[in-house]
């Protein structure tokens, strides 16, 4: 029996085999098999191989990116390696020999074959090393792909293990058969935590080395209200989860019962909640947990887990989908929000530098305006069946909101040549999630309809902290004073425009932080879906003046741990079973 | 060899070769090499004074690591066999995979 420590991100319980997903970003640990199994592994590698080749050959076909000489000829280099037989021979064998997956033997195999090079004297030669690790890299990501793939289609109950999991491929998982998250890195806002909240998958992170001392099919246990991962636990350790699972379930029963009830403080004061939400499946979630429309639905899902594009009729179905839940409740609809990850990485041929302060979300967007008009289309074309609203994320200056919003007027002319109906009068709003734009919010809500702060990219762009890496992620709060003061800049320049603001982020779904947002003049929020009935219970406990006291004396503390300690001790008062 | 097994098949043919080319055999000459035998039915081995490796196969020879002024022995046993030799000795001494000698590249500096 392991029993690690790391940080809770998804409550719940869960006690199932692992399923472990290696990354092609990190060693590849070695992990047998049994010898019964070595024909499976064989065959997988020969399918990597197959799909690299095609996948190389398709690029080597492509004639317009490729005009520089140079790439085209390190293409052709890694595809007659691909081709070797010899190479992938001495694979399979080690595979026969040593009964190990196909991972670890791509991956040993390889960096033995690098490591020749890297000795070389010659620097010429040497610095060859680097094609060879390309192309360990390039099969691995078929190997795993494929891997990620059958997890789509699993159909018995598991716990997913892995070093890293990208929000790619936490979206795709199937909610029915992967029961428990554990990674090794990762922190409490990162968003692959956000996505598994959002399934109601429980989850732990940043539990150092787990990885490494599981194998496939062990049984794991997830307790993701107190953060625990244990491995091969014994039985008096099974029961006693058991025991815990059931009673955390009879907790979830007892918020449902508040699901009818309305979102108002004991003074009166309406609280508009609303849900995020990634996928069109999820909406019916929202209404189930009382959640009153779509405060953010994130549209990145439809990009990822697959080779192309989506259609403009792809993303249509997907909204309309959505909206019909709704009827004539609001959905917000936020624009793509991709960038600093593998989708617009792997599209490029040296990764960004310092990709969180480079080409993503709405400047991604600007650059590519085929992919942009062809969404805008789609969201403009669906804006006839409900209350759509329509939200451009990381805005930092005025001028991309003017681009923005000139695109979709390019849009809706079209439509209009296409004699297509759409709501003219669709609400635009922004995000405001950089200090950038929260200090000339003033400016930018001449623009727009509607404000919706995303605190956790202001929190980290705000205090400079990375919020996925655990060295400095204790750094990273919303409770510090400069995350307040601009949140509060924000909430006045809206009220003193007379345009709408919500809350989406995370902090709107953090118990601690509700009285707060209250009392610095919030009243809608869209928070993550499960958090819902907590989230309410809080709100029907409080009176707004309360609030506002809190939020008061918040505002004039200078420290971040103050702060935090305030409003852990308000919380606790009125919401004792949250902690 | 011995006298009376010259078949078709069986026709060896044997080269010494030294590289001419300033990088030496990088990938992309590597690349240029197996290409070039791969054309021909017959075996290739090619060998420096430690290794012996398949000369069809890209990993094999580009981890013979030969620099300039290495000498490999270009080994093809059966079919065009000959053919296969001169067209391989061609590409590594005359066209020196279509890259500088340090001669040219000498030159090429003034």
């Amino acid at each position: 029996m392991e029993i690690k420590k790391g940080i809770a991100v998804s409550p719940g319980i869960s006690i199932a085999k692992s399923l472990i997903i290696d990354s092609e970003d990190y060693r590849i640990p070695r992990r047998s098999i049994k010898p019964s199994q070595r024909m499976i592994e064989i065959q997988r590698v020969r399918n990597a191989f197959k799909t690299a080749i095609d996948e190389l050959t398709e690029v080597q076909a492509g004639p317009e990116n490729l005009e520089q000489g140079k790439i085209r000829d390190i293409f052709a280099v890694h595809l007659r390696f691909l081709r070797d037989r010899s190479l992938r021979k001495k694979i399979t064998d080690l595979i026969h020999s040593e009964s190990v997956t196909a991972e670890y033997a791509v991956s040993a195999t390889l960096r033995e074959i690098a490591q020749h090079f890297s000795k070389v004297k010659d620097t010429y030669i040497s610095e060859r090393a680097t094609d060879i690790y390309d192309i360990e890299r390039r099969l691995l990501k078929k190997l795993l792909g494929h891997k990620r793939e059958d997890l789509e289609h699993i159909n018995h109950e598991v716990v997913v293990v892995a070093r890293e999991l990208s929000p790619t491929q936490t979206a795709g998982f199937n909610k029915n058969f992967v029961k428990g998250i554990a990674t090794d890195a990762g922190g409490r806002t990162s968003h692959t935590a956000i996505v598994a909240r959002s399934l109601g998958i429980p989850a732990v992170v940043a539990l150092e080395d787990f990885t490494e001392s599981i194998s496939a099919g062990d049984t794991i246990i997830i307790d993701g209200n107190r953060g625990i991962a244990i491995a091969n636990p014994d039985a008096e350790t099974i029961k006693q989860y058991q025991a815990y699972s059931q009673e955390f379930t009879q907790l979830e029963h007892k918020l449902v019962a508040i699901k009818e009830k309305p979102a108002v403080t004991r003074d009166g004061v309406k609280i508009t909640m609303l849900g995020n939400i990634e996928f069109p499946g999820e909406a019916e979630l929202v209404l189930e947990k009382g959640g009153e429309g779509i405060g953010l639905y994130r549209t990145e899902f439809l990009y990822l887990n697959r080779p192309n594009e989506p259609t403009e009729e792809e993303h249509y179905q997907a909204y309309a989908q959505t909206i019909r839940v709704f009827k004539h409740r609001p959905v917000i609809i936020r624009t793509l929000d991709l960038g600093a990850d593998k989708y617009t990485q792997s599209k490029r041929f040296a990764p960004e530098p310092n990709p969180f302060l480079g080409l993503r979300s709405i400047r991604f967007c600007l650059q590519n305006l085929v992919m942009f008009k062809t969404q805008l289309h789609a969201i403009i074309r669906a804006s006839v069946l409900g209350e759509i609203k329509i939200m451009f994320p990381l805005i930092t200056n005025l001028q991309e909101l003017m681009q923005a919003k000139m695109i979709l007027r390019d849009v809706m002319e079209d439509l209009d040549e296409e004699s297509v109906k759409y709501n003219r009068n669709i609400k635009i709003g922004i995000m405001i999630e950089t200090p950038s734009a929260a200090l000339t919010a003033s400016t930018l809500a001449r623009g727009v309809d509607f404000f919706s702060i995303g605190t956790n990219d202001l929190t980290q762009y705000t205090l400079a902290v990375d919020r996925g890496n655990e060295l400095v992620s204790t750094l990273y709060s919303s409770a510090d004073p400069a995350v307040l003061r601009l949140i509060r800049m924000v909430i006045q320049d809206a009220y003193k425009a007379q345009i709408d603001l919500s809350v989406c982020g995370e902090m709107a779904s953090e118990p601690q932080y509700i009285m707060l947002l209250l009392g610095m003049g919030v009243r809608t929020i869209s928070l993550a879906t499960p958090m819902i009935p907590e989230i309410k219970q809080i709100v029907r406990s409080v009176t707004i003046e309360d609030c506002n006291n809190i939020a008061r004396k918040i505002l004039a503390m200078n420290s971040e741990r103050q702060i935090s300690t305030f409003l852990n001790d308000a919380t606790r008062k009125i919401l004792p079973e949250a902690f | 060899m011995r006298a009376g097994e010259i078949t078709l098949e069986t026709t060896v043919c044997e080269l010494e070769v030294s590289i001419k080319n300033a990088d030496g055999l990088h990938m992309r000459p590597a690349m240029q090499f197996v290409d070039i035998a791969n054309q021909y039915p017959c075996d290739i081995v090619v060998s420096n004074n430690e290794t012996r490796v398949d000369g069809k196969s890209i990993m094999q020879m580009s981890m013979l690591a030969a620099t300039y002024g290495t000498k490999l022995k270009i080994r093809a046993k059966g079919m065009d066999a000959q053919k296969a030799v001169q067209a391989l000795r061609e590409l590594v001494e005359e066209k020196h995979f279509d890259e500088p000698t340090p001669e040219e590249r000498k030159k090429n500096q003034y």
